[in-house]
């Protein structure tokens, strides 16, 4: 990339501390039963909880526009009903639902395929910082859709969507994961709008230089199961794959067999998780880097072995820590249960925000909200008893003067909130 | 006709019974989703297949095909059906 770019990258992030500072930090929580948004302070010591919105909706992915600090989407189903967007322009007190949410072309327009539907939107990605209102977003089963709105109305990527062969390489209902077969882990190249990386469980990694016109696996040297061939992107299970902000030429990935790095403009992929301690092992979902230096990044190890519990291996829960790139990892449990907690971190429950030292994050299926101030150096729980955590986002969020301009109707955490008021007074004396 | 709305979908009507008209069920569906943008959605997947945990009743009789005529003097129930978990 010419330096020029390179040059505007860093500056563009240097805006974004910036903003940060002057800004407070939200952890947005989505669960199998609704969302919730910790507001923190400035030494995130203390947070305030903000739910929850949608109590009892299936809510997937929560993300907080970068660009405004301010516009929410959240990816929504429930046990009943189809899945829908919904999105908040003031920080979650009020809520409308997209015009247009995600859905597949009809059958007759897929050249004689079998029509999709769509389960429900799993991953959200804003767009580049200079293209506002773009929305990327993945589905299950695998779809990409984008929105040029704000998340108002979303349209399909029929090449990718709809095309013979890549509908071969997302497999069949059975090649996907337990909750079904998905598209995520959408990146935009920080550099260049039109350059966009995206993963599909199964399906594999791809990458796209022209806007998502076309896209074309990026698979070289990723293991696959034992026995398959690895030159079909069907049996390629990316976990998570993330962009560095301070070099957008590295991706790390965690896999199903492993984690790699992949440094462009080389198109094969590093082994780095040979480099894990073998009991722990290589496997895991999340995946998450440092914004500023792009040799450090962390994973949560769970046990993949006969077959696959998905929970700390020997009820030991840890996070693992590079600071070379993959090289060496280091083992960071303190404060975490020593023995006896069989958590499950899901590939989108876990994150760094972006303020110093780093602060990490992570929820687990079992409902525990935990960070660590010092780059993951010491750990503490800082919610419990919450539903099932899907996602995990921490974000600047604006003030509560920037949020003051915009007015609406009744937010939805109104109802829960209400419904509590009720019970504490019923059991008053 | 009057159509009974099942709680899930009740943040879009807000109320549990609300009026409708057209001589098929898709007819009515259309109706619904004019008066309370997005309902139909939430109901009917883009391949027109009713979804999973979704039925109706008109009448008391189960339906299956969005092409059912309907009365217009009947009752439709929209139910949620059973998604336990």
């Amino acid at each position: 990339m010419a330096q020029d770019k390179e040059e505007s990258v860093v500056q563009a992030q240097d805006r974004a501390v910036d903003a940060a500072e002057t800004r407070h930090v939200v952890l947005l929580v989505a669960t199998r039963k609704g969302a919730w948004i910790y507001h923190g302070d400035a030494a995130r010591d203390s947070w305030r909880v903000d739910g929850p919105h949608f109590l009892g909706h299936i809510i997937s992915h929560l993300v907080l526009d970068p660009r405004d600090g301010r516009t929410l989407l959240a990816a929504a189903k429930t046990g009943h009903l189809g899945p829908t967007i919904f999105r908040s322009t003031d920080l979650g007190r009020n809520w409308r639902e997209a015009a247009r949410p995600p859905a597949f072309a009809q059958s007759a327009a897929s050249d004689g395929l079998p029509g999709r539907s769509v389960d429900h939107t799993f991953w959200l990605t804003p767009g580049h910082a200079d293209e506002t209102d773009v929305w990327y977003a993945g589905t299950s089963p695998q779809g990409l859709f984008r929105s040029t709105d704000g998340g108002i109305t979303w349209a399909p990527f029929s090449c990718l969507n709809d095309d013979p062969q890549y509908r071969q390489w997302m497999g069949s209902a059975q090649d996907g994961t337990p909750d079904g077969a998905k598209l995520h882990s959408i990146i935009v190249d920080p550099r260049d709008g039109r350059h966009l990386y995206l993963a599909m469980s199964s399906g594999g990694v791809h990458e796209s230089v022209d806007g998502g016109e076309t896209f074309k696996p990026l698979l070289e040297q990723l293991a696959v199961v034992e026995g398959f061939d690895r030159a079909n992107p069907t049996f390629h299970d990316p976990h998570c794959v993330r962009l560095c902000p301070s070099n957008p030429d590295r991706l790390y990935q965690q896999n199903h067999c492993g984690i790699y790095r992949l440094d462009r403009p080389s198109e094969q992929w590093l082994d780095i998780g040979k480099n894990m301690p073998p009991a722990v092992g290589a496997v895991g979902f999340p995946m998450v880097v440092d914004p500023r230096d792009a040799d450090r990044a962390w994973v949560f190890p769970m046990d993949g072995t006969s077959v696959w519990p998905r929970t700390s291996p020997a009820g030991m829960p840890a996070v693992y820590a590079t600071r070379d790139g993959g090289n060496s990892w280091q083992r960071l449990d303190a404060g975490l249960p020593s023995s006896q907690a069989w958590w499950t971190v899901k590939r989108q429950a876990m994150t760094a925000d972006r303020l110093q030292p780093l602060g990490l994050y992570f929820g687990t299926s079992s409902g525990e909200l935990w960070m660590s101030r010092d780059e993951g150096q010491h750990w503490q729980c800082i919610a419990r008893h919450l539903p099932e955590i899907y996602a995990l986002e921490v974000a600047a969020a604006a003030t509560v003067s920037e949020l003051l301009e915009v007015d609406g109707a009744a937010s939805t955490a109104s109802a829960a909130t209400a419904a509590s008021a009720a019970i504490a007074a019923a059991k008053a004396p | 006709m009057k159509v009974l709305i099942p709680s899930a979908l009740r943040s879009y009507t807000e109320r549990s019974d609300v009026a409708a008209s057209g001589a098929t069920l898709a007819a009515v569906l259309a109706d619904l989703d004019r008066r309370y943008p997005g309902i139909r959605f939430r109901m009917i997947d883009e391949q027109q297949q009713m979804r999973p945990h979704v039925r109706f009743f008109f009448d008391g009789e189960p339906l299956h095909e969005l092409s059912q005529p309907l009365r217009s003097d009947g009752e439709l129930i929209i139910v949620q059906a059973l998604s336990g978990g």
